[in-house]
């Protein structure tokens, strides 16, 4: 496989695979819509769970909720995002033993490609819609002074706040080449990851918060990028220059979740049954 | 006895996975640390949030973390074995059986949760006891009447997938209801956020309703938020639900032991 092709080929096929499944549940369409409004109720009634917190107090971590609400969206619509893009990547473990992994492997086409387009879910966007509504509201009511730059990081952050889930999901499922049991322990980076942002980080104490920003750059999908838009200097001091640091966070974890995944696929030797 | 060997048998099915018995393990603590983070902002601003203060939350959390599993708030279980078992047609061989339907599979469940209880109960509780500074009950007499209120609240969670199973004789597919019923679990028996922080009446309402079995009574009872008798009145409640949804399954089983047709091949 000529590497120079290979990127436009694998989207090529990731969208051809993608359109399929949209075709599949579409025959279905109100089993589509229902379980669409129903992403949107579940995943709105976390956001009621934080305003349930509000009613008892006035702020989370020195965040009013119109910011905690922020710092919820943008989390929300990045995973979201990512979860739409590759969320059935996390199956990988069952598919290892179904053997339909190894059905993948022998087809012409570019095997994460199939991986990640697989059962591909448009009703996903019920919880990206959901995030984005909750994101609008906070957007509304904050009053915020907009400048060119800001408007631009929220772009930013949405992509590379994406970027960086995306590579969390693909290290989550290259580890299920090793235990094909322990598929929910990606979770902790996923959705936890996700729960723990929806937070302002200043709820944690330094180290977790250092943890987050070295370790697994869980900070850069919204925390920095939303110091930024909402105008509040770093509350742990650290250098402003990573509120513009995350296409950095992305390409780590991005070559990362790579080595990671095909060292996988290179050593992965089926079930044999 | 026979549903004994059921249960023993069913603790033993699950015990086999062990690898993700510790990847569960370590998402639960995970979750159980940010959840506790976020329960310490809360209670630090207001120190006397829903009458209870900051130790009441910080255990509040871990046992959320350890009662996932155990009543299986997102589901699960041996209920949705039989589900598959009414999708397959399958469960024309258990309705041939000896056994009652319902006895059975509660014995299975019974087992499973005991295994999950052992593993993915205890070892988060540790965890979080570790990290920490946690509550824990006062006297023997509040560890036995916490350990009377686990397995109502393990039964009266069965009696609910259970009639969201028995759906599946009606509509082959309980996927819809299946969803829904976890929904209302999960917002319902207080593990995003505890019933005592509901404002109002939303906060009587949702202490009436089953799913404050799941979390909320046992874990009052540990906190010794619920003490002598209004620790009986809360395992009475936790038994009445029990007895009327169990009632409920009884009822629904026999009709749709009439009303099933096993389709052939």
């Amino acid at each position: 496989m000529a590497e120079a092709s290979a990127l436009p080929d694998a989207l090529r096929a990731y969208g051809l695979l993608a359109r399929t499944w949209v075709r599949v549940s579409m025959t279905y369409r109100t089993s589509f819509v229902i379980l669409t409004i129903a992403q949107f109720v579940v995943t709105g009634l976390d956001f009621l769970a934080i305003v349930i917190m509000f009613a008892n107090i006035d702020a989370l971590g020195g965040f009013s909720l119109a910011e905690v609400a922020f710092l919820y969206g943008g989390a929300g619509v990045c995973l979201g995002l990512a979860d739409l893009i590759l969320g059935n990547i996390e199956h990988l473990g069952s598919k290892i033993r179904l053997g339909t992994f190894d059905a993948m492997m022998i087809r012409p086409v570019p095997l994460y490609a199939q991986v990640c387009a697989d059962e591909f879910a448009l009703r996903r966007l019920g919880r990206i819609a959901q995030a984005t509504a909750v994101l609008a509201w906070s957007i509304v009511t904050l009053d915020l002074e907009w400048t060119p730059a800001k408007a631009a990081m929220v772009g930013y952050l949405v992509v590379f706040g994406t970027a960086i889930f995306l590579a969390i999901f693909t290290l989550g499922a290259a580890f299920q080449f090793w235990t094909q049991d322990a598929s929910e322990a990606a979770n902790a980076f996923t959705y936890g990851g996700n729960t723990l942002a929806q937070f302002p980080l200043t709820i944690y104490p330094a180290e977790m918060v250092k943890a987050l920003t070295f370790l697994v750059p869980i900070a850069f999908v919204n925390w920095y990028p939303s110091l930024y838009i909402l105008g509040r200097p770093d509350p742990f001091g650290l250098p402003e220059a990573f509120q513009f640091a995350a296409p950095v966070a992305a390409l780590a974890l991005g070559l990362l979740a790579t080595v990671a995944w095909r060292t996988g696929v290179r050593r992965y030797r089926s079930t044999g049954s | 006895m026979l549903y004994v060997a059921v249960a023993v048998r069913a603790f033993r099915r699950y015990a086999t996975y062990t690898a993700a018995t510790l990847a569960g393990i370590f998402t639960n603590s995970v979750f159980g640390v940010i959840i506790s983070f976020s329960y310490l902002a809360v209670w630090g601003q207001n120190p006397d949030a829903g009458g209870y203060d900051v130790s009441d939350a910080l255990t509040y959390a871990w046992l959320g973390q350890a009662m996932i599993m155990t009543v299986a708030v997102w589901s699960g279980g041996a209920t949705d074995d039989l589900a598959a078992r009414i999708r397959t047609g399958d469960v024309a061989l258990d309705l041939y059986r000896p056994v009652g339907l319902l006895g059975w599979w509660l014995a299975t469940d019974l087992g499973r949760a005991a295994y999950h209880l052992v593993t993915r109960g205890l070892a988060p509780t540790l965890v979080g006891a570790v990290l920490f500074d946690l509550r824990y009950p006062a006297g023997p007499g509040t560890w036995l009447l916490f350990w009377l209120s686990v397995p109502l609240a393990v039964v009266v969670s069965f009696g609910i997938r259970m009639l969201v199973t028995a759906s599946a004789f009606w509509l082959l597919d309980d996927t819809g209801v299946r969803n829904l019923q976890v929904v209302c679990a999960m917002f319902f028996s207080g593990l995003v956020v505890p019933l005592v922080l509901f404002p109002g009446w939303t906060r009587d309402l949702a202490m009436a309703l089953p799913w404050a079995a799941f979390l909320q009574v046992p874990a009052d009872i540990w906190l010794g938020r619920r003490a002598g008798a209004d620790a009986w009145w809360g395992l009475t409640f936790q038994a009445a639900w029990a007895a009327a949804l169990l009632g409920a399954c009884g009822v629904v089983l026999r009709r749709a032991r009439h009303k099933v047709v096993v389709q052939g091949g």
